[in-house]
């Protein structure tokens, strides 16, 4: 059963071929069977039978929601009532939220059963997944390489079958890039779509939250149970949400596909882009239309983007103090000590990194540089989305400049780190809707290809996925010794 | 040398929304430590700040009010810097883009009516409150204020002297609680300032270096702490020292200021735009909707009760200092049907004595508006003295009945019966032949003997004016 889709588990559920209990059981046994992998932090074995034994009752008295009996896992930085919430740093390994992330509320109400919480990097900073506290996770199509980052033990227990769908967050990449490395399908919705609120921020203007599984079909039952108003998070949006499942089997038949030259430069490797433009050609047979577009500002969205998102990080960690939660260092000497030793106890590497990065962009005088000016950058690079998007549909390229890389193989170089999220950043600056689908392999590795459309057209890019995955079985790829 | 002292004045004002400006805790005051404080309030991971659209609405009355630009567009920024009573480590104020543009407000001092600039009105929230004492060397946090909306009222350096920043001050607490925005108690903290002073050579343009006195709560102190540092900074000067840009604290005890922290040793706060709250947009509609709400303002009052009711200047500004107590003597008028004059005297005097001498607010009196007009009423139409509706005042003030009961129980119904006044008028003259005598003679002051004699005799209750005709006619 843990090969099925969600789709299929929840029609077995209302089927009784098994119960929510046995699908839960089953799951929970390969967690602990592949527990090498490292892709959870918390498993809460008990808590996910009672709520499978609850969801049982519900499937056989005929009133079943949604999810109902489904396994989820909950990237560890959504906030969970009575159950550790730790953003992969040892600074909140002793946190336990007393609410729920709106998110968490939401997969509640639709019936989901939570297997546990996800691995991921520190405060979701990180594309490699190497930076969470817990240590790093093994990808399974190569478990000497990386899954990604920051939804890494996301992406990979998806990929192994640990769960059938899972959550993430996607700040400049964290959701697509290891749903890339990891051959699974990943949606980053519209900035507003899904509430922020309970989900621990990293970068409040790029984050947003999203459904990540083995297909589009069942990532459009996840999304569906995500999207929405909240009134606890302002920065969501007050728009209805569409029935995500309706459209997926719409014709193609006419669809303008853009190519942004700038995701097929020298720079980008030559198996991917190969096995990219073999997507796309898969699109053509489909009815789509190809042309190429500019997106003349993307080279400058990563300087933007960590001018940004480290800005706003200084900032959002700074409630991170030792006083109220979180890790306290033993015996503070005075004020000061207990502010500098809890944190830089606490804090790992690239958090510090990236707080001392956004606390001397906002810095007086570095201000108008760097802060101001990436604004600037971030308002040309979504003019050039909408200039694109106002000729096609959607817009296609790579997700990833590389496959899966080797453990510790970028550790050691920031940038070199940083350039993992080249082709996915920019959408997050303009706050746009994009997902990653399995498009093929190098080298046995995973490739995903990045579909990119315009606000709140979230229907249409799962359909596009949809209907790629009725004509090609990537998506259906099961790594070795995982099946 | 002859010194100019230069005043510009930062006053925080507590908006008096029911709950926080980004929480739904509670704002009352004086509850537990740390009872009213919820995960927003706590700064706890994951939440999120939401806009309480009631402390905007109240900052654009306040803008109305004082003539200014209200922004159709005004942004939420992070003011970053640790402290314990701090939860999230910077705190949601405004700095590019305040809601409240350049206004201002004219003050009284001395007679003589000045203008004073108001640079910006902004939103913010209050942090919570660190507590040193009790805690045997440890400090106690309390996060009840914690997210506590304040309106910050700054000023345009105009002031001269601490008279002129005080009657700015106050000018600013009248009209505060004049629009109903903030309790103006300064003692719980819900108005407070922070004074920048300076002092200049007399006939300078320049401005002298400044010091920020932080956090005064009342307006003897506004007096008092400015009036010291300007001391302080003309011995400094004059004794060939220069001033420094500081913070410096203003100690009561001891009526001294003190440095709390030099220009060099200040935070860069490193505002930035807050990413979780939206742009507030003020639309033509909620202009219209407040504007609409807007009172009477106490200026516009004061010289409509001059005007309307024949009030002196003095009478005008007592009645107005307040909308409670304008209020309350315009229902008085309204409900008694007396003359303006009447109902002035009264309410300025025996009823705002009364008040003041239990330190009352005029919302907690005890005796309504209704009950002070049926007072009234019986003065006017004579049924009883002005000395008895004294008596009877007395009695209102510690009981629920009302002025007719009283008068009814008490007897104090004014004998306004000729043929029973004539009667004891003639009893004293009879009874009293030696000052009879004495009046006659020409000692006009034995007059007042006989009148008391006869008020005695009616306890009172005798028509002065009766009492005083018929006298004179039977002593001629």
């Amino acid at each position: 059963m843990h090969n099925k889709t969600i789709t299929e588990q929840a029609k077995d559920l209302r089927s009784g071929k098994y119960s929510s209990v046995e699908l839960t059981q089953a799951y929970l046994q390969r967690i602990k069977k592949h527990k090498a992998l490292n892709c959870f932090i918390t498993v809460t074995e008990e808590h996910a039978l009672e709520d499978a034994k609850i969801a049982d009752t519900q499937l056989s008295a005929g009133n079943a929601k949604l999810l109902t009996g489904i396994p989820i896992a909950q990237k560890d930085i959504f906030c969970t009532q009575d159950i550790k919430t730790s953003c992969a740093s040892k600074m909140l390994d002793n946190f336990i939220a007393p609410y729920n992330a709106t998110v968490i509320e939401n997969f509640n109400n639709a019936g989901a059963v939570m297997l546990g919480k996800l691995n991921m990097d520190e405060f979701a900073m990180g594309s490699s997944n190497e930076t969470s506290f817990y240590g790093a996770v093994q990808n399974p199509w190569d478990t000497n390489t990386v899954p990604g980052g920051s939804s890494g033990g996301s992406a990979a227990a998806v990929a192994a079958r640990l769960a059938p769908a899972v959550t993430g967050t996607d700040t400049g990449g964290s959701i697509r890039q290891p749903a890339s490395l990891c051959g699974i399908t990943g949606l980053k919705p519209t900035y507003g779509r899904v509430s922020r609120y309970g989900m621990i921020a990293f970068a409040s203007s790029l984050d947003q939250g999203g459904p990540m599984a083995r297909s589009a079909e069942d990532a459009a039952l996840l999304l569906q149970t995500m999207a929405g108003f909240d009134s606890k998070d302002s920065t969501s949006v007050e728009q209805a949400v569409p029935d995500y499942s309706a459209g997926l089997n719409n014709s193609l038949e006419g669809l303008k596909i853009g190519l942004p030259k700038e995701f097929f430069s020298a720079d980008l490797n030559n198996d991917i882009a190969t096995t990219i433009e073999a997507a796309i050609n898969e699109y053509r047979k489909l009815g789509a239309e190809v042309k190429e577009v500019s997106l003349p500002n993307m080279k400058l969205a990563i300087p933007a983007y960590y001018v940004i998102a480290s800005a706003e990080c200084s900032a959002n960690l700074s409630r991170f103090d030792g006083v109220r939660f979180g890790y306290r260092c033993d015996n503070p000497a005075d004020l000061n000590d207990l502010y500098i030793r809890s944190r830089g106890e606490a804090f790992g590497a690239e958090v510090k990194r990236r707080i001392l990065m956004g606390t001397y962009a906002l810095s007086a005088g570095y201000y108008d540089a760097y802060y101001i000016k990436a604004q600037k950058v971030r308002r040309l690079i979504s003019e050039d989305f909408n200039k694109a998007l106002s000729e096609v549909d959607v817009l296609m390229g790579p997700v990833s400049p590389s496959t899966a890389f080797a453990q510790g193989e970028k550790t050691g170089d920031p940038i070199e780190m940083y350039l993992a999220d080249i082709y996915t950043i920019a959408i997050n600056l303009a706050g746009l809707p994009a997902m990653s689908i399995p498009a093929g392999f190098v080298d046995n590795k995973p490739v995903g290809l990045q579909v990119i459309g315009n606000y709140f057209t979230e229907a249409r890019l799962l359909n596009i996925a949809h209907q790629y995955q009725q004509v090609t079985n990537w998506h259906q790829q099961t790594p070795q010794g995982f099946e | 040398m002859e010194w100019e002292t230069v005043i510009g004045l930062e006053i925080h004002a507590q908006m008096a929304t029911k709950s926080k400006i980004f929480s739904a805790a509670s704002t009352a005051y004086g509850a537990e430590p740390n009872t009213q404080a919820c995960a927003v309030d706590l700064g706890f991971p994951g939440v999120l700040p939401v806009l309480n659209q009631e402390a905007v609405r109240m900052a654009v009355k306040f803008g109305m009010a004082i003539g200014a630009e209200i922004a159709p567009y005004s942004v939420f920024a992070r003011k970053n810097y640790f402290y314990p009573d701090l939860p999230k480590g910077y705190q949601i104020s405004q700095m590019e883009l305040p809601i409240v543009g350049i206004g201002y407000l004219d003050i009284e001092v001395d007679g003589k009516t000045k203008r004073i600039g108001v640079t910006r009105a902004h939103l913010e929230e209050d942090a919570g409150k660190s507590l040193h004492e009790d805690f045997h060397g440890l400090t106690g946090i309390d996060l009840n204020r914690a997210g506590t909306p304040l309106l910050e009222i700054v000023s345009e350096p105009d002031m001269r002297s601490a008279k002129e920043a005080v009657a700015y001050m106050r000018k600013i607490h009248e009209l505060v609680r004049y629009l109903d925005i903030c309790d103006g108690n300064m003692q719980e903290g819900s108005f407070r300032c922070d004074a920048n002073v300076s002092i200049r050579p007399k006939g300078q343009k320049k401005f002298g270096t400044r010091a920020e006195l932080k956090n005064i709560n009342s307006f003897k102190f506004v007096e008092k702490a400015i009036n010291i540092e300007v001391e302080r900074q003309m011995d400094l000067i004059e004794s060939g020292g220069t001033v420094i840009q500081e913070t410096r604290l203003y100690d009561a005890d001891k009526n001294e200021t003190r440095s709390m922290r030099s220009k060099e040793e200040a935070n860069d706060y490193r505002y930035f735009p807050d990413p979780d709250l939206l742009p507030v947009e003020i639309t033509d509609e909620l202009r219209k909707q407040v504007k609409a709400d807007l009172p009477e303002l106490p200026t516009a009052k004061k010289l409509r009760f001059i005007e309307q009711y024949g009030q002196d200047g003095e009478s005008a500004t007592i009645l107005t200092s307040s909308r409670q107590l304008a209020d309350f003597y315009e229902a008085v008028i309204k409900e008694s049907g007396c003359e303006a004059k009447l109902c002035t005297n009264w309410v300025t005097g025996n009823f705002l004595g009364a008040i003041n001498k239990a330190g009352l607010d005029i919302n907690d009196t005890p005796i309504s508006h209704q009950r002070l007009a049926g007072l009234l009423k019986r003065i006017a139409d004579n049924t009883i003295s002005g000395k008895i509706a004294k008596q009877v005042f007395d009695v209102l003030w510690e009981s629920d009945a009302t002025a007719d009961e009283i008068i009814e129980q008490q007897g104090l119904k004014q004998i306004t019966d000729s043929g029973a006044i004539e009667a004891i008028i003639d009893k004293i003259i009879a009874d009293n032949p030696k000052q009879v005598e004495q009046y006659l003679s020409g000692k006009d002051k034995v007059f007042g003997f006989f009148v008391g004699q006869a008020m005695k005799a009616t306890q009172g209750k005798a028509n002065p004016g009766e009492v005083n005709k018929m006298l004179k006619d039977k002593l001629k």
